[in-house]
């Protein structure tokens, strides 16, 4: 059989593997989205941005332990206004590389996702992802709008009327039918989901007396969350006709192909950083690819919902 | 997922007074297979978590240059008190060839007491440079000296060595010791001088560099060492300081 092909087609883009960096992973700066472009990324989601600049929580910020990664960065950015430029260069030196960019924004309250969206289209992003569920502010911006299908659906007519690229909504795992929600934002015009974002989360140090991070709660990703984002994503794609990009605790080319499996369009990659650096995402395609030709499958579209039926 | 990602309880056994501002926490165990060069996230619960090379291993010891909120903390631990450490992280020193030589600035000093402890023991030729700005605020010179390193100093103010900068001291340390690897912890003026006159001597480098840690295992971004500085020093762009480093290699003809 001749070698599987993994390009792939998202929203009328042409990427050359269904492997995207996900938001909150090293897209601070045009350098390092370009380097992890080069390392194999075929879309970069950048790190999310809000109005104002934030420097995020104070240390311990990110623990790892055995199962997965407990993150509590509190949402470190440099406000709308001085992203533009970034994004910008960064949008240069991506399109050189033939990667596309999706610029994540998030807002503490409803009427600022349409400012912070109209801004950020300034950088002329290949689509915007609207960051709903992090869960690691909800001290400071109260309960994320992923809770519920109103407020997510609320976001979602905002940020559409806003501006006219390409939107995906990102959803949280912790709410009882993700299925609604991800109905609710597709009829408000979303036209992708990106699921899962983090699942809210705690370690205490035993002989600290304490939790660990310094926000207490976190979020929690990496392999332990593979099996809620696997159920997630399968339930959204039951519910939806709109690619969606799968993410949560993916580890290996047959990780990604499960995920692809439960109805994803395309795969977001993440913690998994922590252990291959950059050079994870050609080992992942390898992976995926291998495991494409052992069984039988020449192109991603045989693989992907191959589990829905 | 990751061995070294949860922070281990450690308790203080032994505390050293290096200067007025520094102190050495000697801990109760050491950190399997860490290496010269490689970090750790100290962390005081309540307070704060900040980053510090090892400066010894065996046990565990990092010497802390009482320097803001943090540090200071660090500096009132006494022995029996715990500390908690996750690590090693990152990339540390790798040996290359058998004479080399060590250049610290201020608390630069600290992981390469620990460089040139396993380097002497593999019974290699190792020689050290150190600078501060006066004889006081020098670190950890007399460790360096029993183990056997050849030792040059040079203070700002010339209380002690030659005056003027440490940089001005590998010229002579140069001829003296032949060496053919050069490793450099210090401010990041005196890593790129280092680097220049590493290219011009055809001597590869291993500098160790400073960034603002807050995950400390590449995931965040924040360590990114400035774009202007990899050009300049011939690093890929993107060099995350937790991940690629603390240390990075130089090779003398990279650098522009
Ligand atoms: C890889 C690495 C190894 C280090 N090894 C040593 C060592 O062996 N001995 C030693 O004395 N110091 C070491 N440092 C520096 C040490 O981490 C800082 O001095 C310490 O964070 C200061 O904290 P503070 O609260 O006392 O001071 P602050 O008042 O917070 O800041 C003083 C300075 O510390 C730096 N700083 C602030 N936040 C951070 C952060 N999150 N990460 C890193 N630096 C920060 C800034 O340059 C600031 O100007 C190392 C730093 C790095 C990156
Ligand atoms: C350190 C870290 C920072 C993150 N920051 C963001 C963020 O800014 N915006 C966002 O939408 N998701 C953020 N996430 C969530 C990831 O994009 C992803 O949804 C989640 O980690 C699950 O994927 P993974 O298991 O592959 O990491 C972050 C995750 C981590 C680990
Ligand atoms: S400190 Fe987070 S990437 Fe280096």
């Amino acid at each position: 059989m001749l070698t599987p092909e993994l390009n792939c087609s998202f929203l009328g883009m042409n990427l050359t593997n269904p492997l995207v960096l996900a938001s909150g992973i090293l897209g601070t700066s045009p350098s390092l989205m370009e380097r992890m472009a080069l390392s194999g990324a075929a879309a970069i989601t950048s790190k999310s941005c809000g109005p104002e600049a934030r420097a995020g929580h104070p240390n311990p910020v990110t623990v790892a332990w055995d199962c997965g990664v407990l993150n509590a960065i509190g949402l470190t950015n440099p406000g709308a206004r001085a992203e533009v430029p970034l994004l910008r260069e960064t949008k240069q030196r991506l399109a050189a590389l033939g990667v596309p960019l999706f610029a994540s924004i998030f807002a503490p309250r409803l009427e600022d996702y349409g400012e912070v969206a109209r801004i950020i289209a300034e950088a002329e992003p290949d689509l915007i992802e609207v960051n709903i569920s992090c869960p690691n502010v909800a001290s400071e911006f109260g309960t994320p709008f992923s809770a519920s299908a109103e407020s997510a659906a609320a976001v979602t007519r905002t940020v559409r009327k806003a501006v006219n690229l390409p939107i995906s909504i990102k959803l949280a795992p912790n709410v009882p039918e993700i299925s609604l929600i991800a109905q609710a934002v597709v009829e408000e015009g979303a036209d992708a989901i990106t699921a899962i974002n983090t699942m809210p989360a705690m370690l205490i140090d035993a002989t600290a007396a304490k939790p660990v991070l310094s926000n207490r709660t976190g979020g929690l990703s990496g392999p332990a969350l593979k099996p809620i984002a696997l159920r997630c994503v399968y339930e959204i794609a039951q519910a939806v006709s709109v690619p969606i990009i799968g993410t949560g605790g993916l580890s290996s080319g047959i990780d990604a192909a499960e995920m692809l499996m439960a109805g994803a369009t395309l795969v977001g990659i993440g913690s998994v950083v922590i252990n291959d650096g950059p050079s994870v995402f050609s080992r992942i395609c390898t992976e995926l690819a291998t495991f494409m030709k052992d069984n039988g499958y020449a192109q991603l579209g045989d693989v992907r919902g191959k589990a829905l039926t | 997922m990751n061995p070294v990602g949860l922070f281990s309880a450690f308790r203080v056994q032994q505390k050293r007074t290096e200067n007025a501002y520094t102190c050495s926490l000697v801990l109760n165990d050491s950190l399997p297979d860490a290496l010269p060069g490689q970090f750790v996230m100290a962390w005081l619960p309540g307070i704060d978590e900040r980053p510090f090379s090892l400066s010894d291993n065996d046990p565990v010891r990092i010497t802390v240059a009482d320097v803001g909120s943090f540090s200071h903390a660090l500096n009132q631990l006494q022995p029996g008190d715990y500390l908690w450490l996750r690590g090693p992280l990152g990339r540390g020193f790798i040996s290359r060839g058998r004479s080399h030589l060590l250049l610290g600035g201020g608390y630069g000093a600290a992981p390469l007491s620990f460089l040139a402890k396993s380097l002497c023991a593999q019974g290699n030729q190792v020689g050290v440079c150190l600078g501060a700005r006066s004889r006081a605020d020098l670190l950890l010179v007399e460790e360096f000296s029993s183990l056997g390193c050849q030792v040059w100093l040079a203070t700002e103010d010339g209380s002690a060595g030659k005056q003027g900068l440490l940089t001005a001291l590998l010229p002579e340390a140069q001829n003296a010791l032949k060496p053919e690897t050069v490793y450099a912890c210090g401010p990041i003026g005196m890593l790129t001088t280092m680097a220049a006159w590493a290219r011009t001597a055809g001597l590869p480098a291993q500098l160790s560099f400073e960034g603002v840690m807050r995950c400390g295992v590449g995931l965040c971004g924040s360590c990114e060492l400035p774009e202007t500085t990899c050009q300049q020093l011939g690093l890929a762009p993107g060099f995350l300081v937790c991940h690629d480093g603390p240390v990075g290699e130089i090779s003398p003809n990279h650098f522009s």
